[in-house]
């Protein structure tokens, strides 16, 4: 064990986006995340690796506060976007999920036309002043998330028609048309064929710097691939946080070691 | 991946913190309230109109388990010639009773003691009261004796609550001779043309008797079906059929058994109508769908690895469904079975298709007797122009939502107590 | 003897011949050097297996004879000095035949026709005389068939594999009724409709304006049997004002009680919904007369609505409306809850509030479910009975004032069966072709509604 998990650790370069400060999750009585800070950063990529039930993918649903929907998760520390505290009273939940967007594991597509899918956002948040600045956001959203040339004649169909890649993509467009600061992005291609996952990869680094991004996944090798920093967790707790390189070539934890070469996980 | 070309003016970053925003916020907001209150209202409408129900039957039905009594004083000894006690102990009480003329007893003391037209007052059977207290108590022959007997119907809601004028006037008159009793009567006597005298145990028999035949044929073939269905129906078009025929019954309205049980049972079969057999029958069509349904249910639930282990040891393809599927499945089959019984014992349509809406005043004594059951009772009384018969109405419905929900609180009770722990 | 005591007495004999067999059985087992290896099956299967042989053939005699003596002990009867007095015309000799009929087998004790009464003694004669045979004739098969099965007990009996497949039959038997009724439930309706439609003209009944049955066709050959009056008035109460008042109210019942409600508020409100629908339709039909009906009469009389009658379609259509509801609620609560809650965490991920993710999403994608629920609770209100029958009226009028009277198929169903049924009337025979209206449509609105609920179910699986 290291003592690096209770001091912050700087974000390297730029202004941390989002900054956490002895996060603790409980689930009723048990523990799911022991006392986390960690810094996101704005022009980089930041991968959560570890084992499976390790707590990644609950700690990335505080930084929207989707475990709001679990009656029994309890959250304590600190969790700013922008130096504001998320879970302070004054803040707006729904305010704050439009600044932090989120991708899921699953595609999830509203059973909507595809056109519907990406202006749902933009709609209930009133972000366009007509149906003009609408299609525009639509068809931006789209075109950073690569799925224009390929729905732009069919803009009315359903957007659980189309392909499991398509359908990740779309959700990432749906997350892009609100303009959010941070998106998240929880093992957005455990569902998908290595094709597709190589799109929605590349996909992230267009659009890296733009928006902070976090991305869940049990994938080293697309940890290794996409990001600039990587966070490793165990059991909860969180082992190292680290340069992406470093983590991958060089950790300092034997933990992160004998997981990266495969020795558990 | 074809390289976007980013054609768009780079977006204004959202001003979430301005004026415009957090209007819009303040509004969804508002949005988001209001239809939540819209939500909790609607659920307390619809349990509001359940209680505004239940209070409208039961304000008017506990006073149709209670009657208006005016005091009577009947000189036996002068009226009777000195009839004694004995006459009336043990099997000759009866007759004799039958031969003294008893109405007319009653009527000229009644004569007596309110003048001429004092006969308004009293329910015209009132004197049957007379007869059972004598039969209970002879001693009551040999003295004067004050008998309480029920009033004229008119007079009776005119002291309840508001009849019309002239009973108004009449309860006036009587002023504090008039008391309220609790009206045996009605819990065991049958269907009368004076409200005065009516009871719901004719019905009620009836309704027990229906039910038991209901049972006794809904049950076993529901049991069966269901157990075929689930363990050893092979894949074919027969099967397909009968689900499908399944699943068409329980959704068929249940005037449409009625005429079934019309055309079928009285008239192909010519079975007696209005009798507790053919309802029983009629109603056992319509319950049994219901059963096979949740009866499927809870075989489907039981686990397969208990099927697996019996079949393990060598038990029959029977034994593993009769020694081991069927136990574990039937408090599921239970419940499953008491709620079609409860739906059954409400039912009032198919019956009055097969002729039980006749005028019932005995209690059915078999099966094939002319019978009622509580829910027509129940229809036929609320037909009666005459206003005492509202509050046996309700009265008769507070009887009939009892058994209801004892019958429901027991499934509830079943489902909770045995349900499944694997 | 009675049929009752007739049916007990072979179960008696059942009894004794599963005694009978076991103890055979049982004989032979320790007769056997190798006990184990005596008997193919155990000796209670052998019980069983006499007992079946001793019952069921009896069983199924005593059923055809039911079914055939009736007519024999008519037959028996007419022959009969006491005969020869009896009217020639039909409907007054049928009278006099039943009641002297019933009056013998003790369902009555004494007759309003004198003739009846004399037709009483022979009937008795009869009725003793095949009962006596029946009785007779039953329990010698029992016997025979008991004792037959009772000699074939050998240890190489496979007196299991033959239970079982007797078994196997009664479950199969079993599962069969629900065919028959369906069948039995067609045929009857169709063949007094294709008799009804021998005498009124499909075409004058399905899209006559004018309902007013009578069982002799009036001065210009109109019988008054166009059904249009009725079609509507059932549509205008079940699926009309009664889903207006159950849609809104049972969808937000279970949006709120799936979304919003405390767990112990939905412990609490969920059952109390469901009383709602235990509640028997007479007490919903008293309820609506006796409560609803005046109430909304003086209200329209208060605002000055023309032709406001003391039965309502309003009455009858708000409270099944409320009978309703909880059929309406139970089936959106599956089929909300049918939306995988990616869908809803997806919602709630931008930034939605609870309601929007709830209008914009949820119904949405649970729309087809509600439909078919929808779908379902119409075809429940249409063939709904009582409630129509106590508080809509009788009144066939075609008019859309929800505060006057209409009439609904069910309620005519239950008027022209009323009081004296002849089956060669076109006015009875008119419930019978009303019915198979009313049983056709609902089992197309069932057939559509579980289709469209079944295709969304797939949809999200």
């Amino acid at each position: 064990m290291t003592n690096s998990k209770n001091e912050m650790i700087s974000a390297g370069d730029g202004s941390p986006k989002m900054t956490t400060r002895n996060v603790n999750v409980f689930y009723g009585d048990k523990q799911a995340i022991n006392d986390v800070s960690i810094d996101v950063n704005m022009d980089n990529v930041t991968a959560f690796i570890g084992p499976s039930g390790c707590g990644k993918s609950t700690f990335l649903r505080c930084l929207n506060r989707m475990n709001d929907t679990i009656p029994i998760a309890k959250v304590t520390g600190e969790i700013t976007l922008e130096g504001e505290d998320i879970y302070s009273p004054t803040m707006d939940v729904v305010q704050l999920r439009a600044r932090v967007g989120m991708v899921f594991q699953k595609p999830n597509p509203f059973p909507k036309s595809i056109y519907d899918n990406v202006a749902y956002g933009p709609r209930i948040h009133g972000l366009a002043a007509g149906k003009d600045e609408l299609d525009n956001i639509v068809e931006t959203s789209l075109q950073r998330a690569g799925l224009w040339g390929e729905v732009k004649d069919r803009l009315l169909d359903s957007g659980t028609a189309l392909s499991g890649g398509q359908q990740q993509r779309l959700c990432i467009a749906r997350a892009i048309a609100v303009d959010p600061e941070v998106i998240l992005m929880d093992e957005p291609c455990s569902a998908l064929d290595p094709i597709a996952t190589a799109k929605i990869e590349e996909l992230i680094h267009e659009i890296r710097g733009r928006y902070a991004i976090v991305i869940v996944t049990h994938n080293m090798q697309q940890a290794a691939r996409v990001s600039q920093r990587t966070a490793f967790f165990h059991l909860g707790t969180l082992v190292e946080y680290g340069e992406t390189s470093e983590i991958f070539t060089n950790p300092t934890e034997t933990q992160t070691r004998d997981y990266i070469t495969g020795r558990y996980g | 991946m074809n390289s976007p070309t980013i054609t768009d003016m780079e977006r204004r970053p959202t001003e979430w913190q301005g004026v415009e925003m957090q209007k819009r916020i303040k509004r969804r907001y508002a949005s988001e309230r209001r239809f939540k209150a819209l939500g909790l209202a609607a659920i307390l409408m619809s349990a509001g109109f359940l209680a505004f129900l239940l209070i409208v039957m039961m304000s008017n039905g506990f006073r149709g388990f209670t009657q208006t009594e005016l005091p009577l004083e009947i000189d036996f000894p002068a009226a009777t010639g000195g009839a004694s006690a004995s006459q009336f102990e043990g099997q000759n009480g009866l007759a004799n009773m039958q031969s003294m003329g008893l109405q007319d007893i009653v009527n000229n003391s009644i004569e007596i003691q309110y003048g001429a037209d004092g006969k308004d007052l009293f329910s015209s059977g009132g004197w049957t009261a007379v007869g059972s207290e004598i039969l209970n108590n002879p001693d009551m022959v040999e003295q004067k004796t004050i008998i309480y007997l029920p009033v004229d119907a008119a007079l009776d809601v005119a002291y309840k609550s508001d009849g019309n004028e002239e009973a108004e006037a009449r309860v006036e008159q009587l002023g504090d001779q008039l008391s309220t009793g609790f009206n045996w009567n009605f819990l065991i006597s049958s269907d009368a043309t004076d409200p005065m005298q009516v009871g719901i145990w004719g019905a009620l028999k009836g309704s027990l008797i229906t039910m038991f035949i209901t049972l006794l044929l809904a049950f076993p073939v529901g049991v069966l079906a269901a157990l075929y269905l689930e363990e050893y129906a092979p894949k074919n078009r027969i099967t397909d059929l009968i689900e499908v025929s399944i699943n068409n019954l329980a959704a068929v309205p249940s005037i449409i058994f009625g005429l079934l049980g019309l055309a079928v049972f009285l008239n192909l079969f010519g079975l007696p109508r209005s009798a507790a057999l053919v309802g029983g029958l009629t109603l056992a069509l319509m319950t049994m769908p219901v059963i096979v349904i949740s009866g499927r249910n809870a075989v489907k639930s039981v686990p397969p690895s208990i099927r697996e282990a019996a079949l393990g040891i060598g038990a029959s393809p029977l034994q593993v469904v009769f020694h081991h599927v069927l136990p574990l499945a039937l408090p599921g089959i239970l419940t499953g079975t008491i709620i079609g019984m409860a739906r059954a014992l409400g039912e009032t349509a198919p019956l009055l298709m097969i002729g039980m809406r006749a005028f019932i005043a005995t209690p059915p004594d078999g099966v094939t007797a002319p019978a009622t059951v509580l829910p027509v009772q129940i229809f036929l009384w609320s037909d009666e122009v005459n206003r005492g018969f509202v509050e046996k109405t309700s009265a008769a419905i507070i009887v009939l939502l009892l058994f209801l929900l004892t019958m429901n609180a027991l499934a509830i009770y079943l489902r909770n107590r045995f349900e499944t722990r694997w | 003897m009675t049929s009752t005591t007739l049916l007990l007495l072979v179960f008696g004999m059942g009894a004794i011949a599963w005694f009978f067999g076991r103890l055979k059985a049982a004989g032979l087992r320790s007769a056997a050097s190798s006990p184990k290896r005596a008997l193919h099956s155990l000796p209670n299967y052998h019980g069983w297996y006499v007992a079946l042989w001793a019952i069921i053939p009896a069983l199924l005699f005593v059923t055809v004879w039911n079914i055939v003596s009736p007519s024999l002990i008519t037959e028996a009867a007419l022959t009969s000095p006491a005969a020869q007095q009896l009217p020639q015309e039909g409907f007054a000799r049928g009278t006099i035949l039943s009641e002297a009929r019933s009056i013998a087998y003790g369902n009555q004790s004494n007759a309003f026709n004198p003739l009846s009464r004399t037709m009483v003694g022979p009937y008795e004669e009869a009725i003793s005389y095949y009962q006596t045979i029946g009785a007779l004739a039953a329990l010698l098969l029992v016997f025979a068939c008991g004792a037959f099965a009772w000699l074939r007990i050998k240890p190489d009996l496979r007196a299991r594999t033959k239970i079982e497949r007797v078994t196997m039959m009664a479950l199969l038997i079993a599962s069969l009724i629900a065919i028959v009724t369906t069948v039995g439930i067609f045929l009857s309706l169709v063949f007094e409709t294709a008799r009804f439609f021998s005498m009124v003209s499909p075409i004058d009944f399905l899209f006559g304006t004018e309902w007013n049955p009578k069982a002799v066709a009036g001065p210009r050959g109109e019988t008054g049997f166009g059904a249009i009056p009725l079609f509507w008035g059932t549509v205008f109460i079940g699926a009309i004002i009664a889903m207006i008042v159950a849609i809104p109210l049972g969808l937000m019942s279970a949006v709120y009680l799936t979304q919003y409600a405390p767990p112990r508020f939905r412990a609490w409100m969920k059952p109390i919904l469901e009383v709602l629908a235990g509640v028997p339709t007479v007490v919903y039909g008293y309820f609506a007369a006796l409560t609803v009906a005046p109430a909304l009469r003086d209200f329209a009389v208060s605002i000055g609505i023309a032709g406001a009658s003391s039965e309502s379609a309003l009455a009858a259509g708000l409270v099944m409306g409320i009978m309703i509801i909880p059929f309406v609620s139970s089936m959106a609560d599956d089929s909300i809850a049918a939306v995988p809650s990616a869908m809803r965490d997806g919602s709630l991920a931008m930034g939605a509030t609870k309601s929007e993710t709830i209008k914009k999403v949820l119904i949405p994608a649970a729309l087809p479910g509600v439909v078919g629920g929808v779908l379902l609770a119409v075809s429940r209100a249409i063939g709904e009975t009582m409630i129509v029958v106590m508080a809509a009226g009788l009144a066939a009028n075609m008019t859309a004032n929800p505060f006057s009277s209409v009439t609904t198929v069910t309620t005519q169903i239950v008027k022209l069966l009323t009081g004296d049924q002849e089956f060669d009337s076109p006015k009875t025979l008119a419930a019978f072709a009303l019915g198979l209206v009313l049983f056709i449509v609902t089992l197309l609105l069932n057939l559509i509604a579980l289709r469209v609920v079944k295709k969304y179910r797939e949809a999200y699986e």
